[in-house]
């Protein structure tokens, strides 16, 4: 059971120590889900008092590794939400089409999977070649699984389903290979990825794109940090360039909103038009 | 300033939406509280579900989205495929991390941030369902103060969450499903404890 929450000073007192100590800045992202995922590590690694976990935070750095790579949310599975990755294919990728480069962003990947899903849908448009993807994360841990590809072999079954309602058309397997219970995807895919560490809370823009996908990730983040990520992708899309969010984020609220048009499906996918 | 709205949690899974039904046809629009229903359901029809229950009360109904001030007189559902917390501001936020009691969103993490942001003021209903769903975040609400109320399971249709329910909490109130309706809407007349 995930019951152990801690207390609202605790949960401020660890935020401080972060930010002094290592750098990293959680101030901005939603307490709710903090507190609990904080709750939760207590329990996972069975830490007998809040105490003794701000202990270990201060002290080992090697620790806050992992701790920062529990606190933040890592779900997230190939083709993710099929209807979006239609869309995508359908009306984004034809527009990317006629670039003579294309650049694309995955800010917040976690694992890859959906850097892979971009990769196929790329390749099945022969646009891979002239294409790079650039993924970025602000774990270092997930970054590496992201690099080798190698997802749990148990999972290929809805990704495959995923894949065919996204309009996938080829032999969702082809793309793998299976060894016990991992599936290795082809490394042809990851040839185009760029794949590197980036804060959302505190880095800066690096290069200018004409896709970029952040889905799931503004969630966690209150208003005003949500506001500077927007600020931020904004001033690394090119005009005319696609953001793409999760199912249930919005630009709507945002201070950008007025620079943006939502595209007339149901996807949360604008367009920057000044 | 406006006076905070109370919050009404909802938990129900296998059977309950029938339940949910009956309860919200007994509560009239200007409620000083804010319902909040944790279903578990398949991922797609969100639309509908909303619909549904807006042919059922004059309260108004929406899905809950993230960062979104909580309202009275409002009915809020959480969306498919997320986990629905409430922040210390009485404001949503979603989480899309791993499924508890095989469920996302569960009717725990609902439960228990519900309980933290709002201690002693918050009603939790539990409702029919096949898994234990809920149980914990009950036993939570309880652990706070709060009014922990679950529908009689003889009266629902699959009794296993509310059984589990009086099983592992000291449960305030037991009701049928056609009563629920008319005892939370007495509560709320009741001042509350914030």
């Amino acid at each position: 059971m995930e019951t152990l929450l801690a207390k609202d000073e605790d949960v401020e007192l660890l935020l401080n120590d972060l930010w002094e100590i290592y750098g990293y800045d959680f101030t901005g992202y939603s307490r709710a889900s903090v507190k609990r995922r904080i709750g939760r590590l207590i329990v996972l690694d069975k830490f007998t008092s809040f105490a003794e976990l701000r202990y270990r935070v201060r002290t080992d750095a090697g620790y806050v590794r992992r701790f920062v790579e529990e606190i933040t949310v890592n779900v997230t599975e190939m083709f993710r939400d099929p209807s979006f990755y239609k869309a995508l294919r359908e009306e984004i990728i034809p527009v990317l089409a006629t670039r003579p480069f294309i650049r694309i962003w995955h800010a917040g990947c976690a694992t890859g999977e959906e850097v892979y899903s971009m990769a196929i849908l790329l390749q099945e448009a022969n646009l891979l070649h002239k294409s790079l993807v650039y993924a970025t994360d602000i774990n270092p841990g997930v970054l590496e699984k992201a690099r080798k590809g190698i997802f749990p072999l148990h999972h290929m079954k809805q990704y495959s389903e995923n894949y065919i309602l996204s309009g996938g058309k080829k032999d969702f397997s082809g793309y793998y290979t299976a060894k016990y219970d991992w599936a290795k995807f082809d490394d042809g895919l990851k040839s185009k990825m760029i794949i590197s560490t980036h804060n959302l809370v505190s880095d800066w823009s690096f290069n200018e794109f004409q896709l970029i996908l952040c889905r799931n990730v503004l969630i966690y983040f209150d208003r005003a940090l949500q506001d500077r990520v927007f600020a931020l992708f904004d001033e690394s899309l090119e005009k005319l360039g696609f953001l793409a969010l999760g199912a249930r984020e919005s630009l709507k609220f945002s201070v950008v909103r007025n620079k943006f048009a939502q595209l007339e499906n149901k996807e949360k996918i604008w367009r920057k038009i000044t | 300033m406006t006076q905070p709205p109370r919050l009404v949690m909802i938990g129900g899974s296998a059977g309950s939406l029938d339940v949910i039904f009956r309860l919200i046809e007994a509560l009239p629009a200007a409620l000083p509280a804010a319902l909040v229903v944790v279903l578990h359901r398949k991922s797609t029809g969100d639309n509908l579900l909303v619909e549904l229950l807006a042919t059922k009360t004059s309260l108004r109904v929406k899905e809950a989205e993230e960062k979104e001030p909580i309202l009275p007189g409002h009915l809020y559902i959480a969306p498919a495929d997320y986990h629905l917390l409430i922040e210390k501001d009485l404001s949503f936020s979603l989480d899309d991390s791993e499924k508890v009691n095989y469920s996302r969103p569960s009717i725990d993490v609902s439960f228990e941030s519900a309980s933290d942001a709002c201690g002693a003021s918050l009603i939790a209903v539990l409702l029919s369902g096949a898994n234990a769903d809920g149980v914990e975040g009950l036993r939570q609400v309880k652990e706070r103060g709060g009014l922990t109320i679950v529908q009689e399971p003889g009266s629902a249709e699959v009794d296993y969450m509310p059984r589990q329910a009086i099983k592992n909490v000291a449960i305030d109130i037991v009701a049928d499903a056609g009563a629920l309706g008319g005892i939370i809407n007495e509560l709320l007349r009741q001042p509350g404890e914030r």
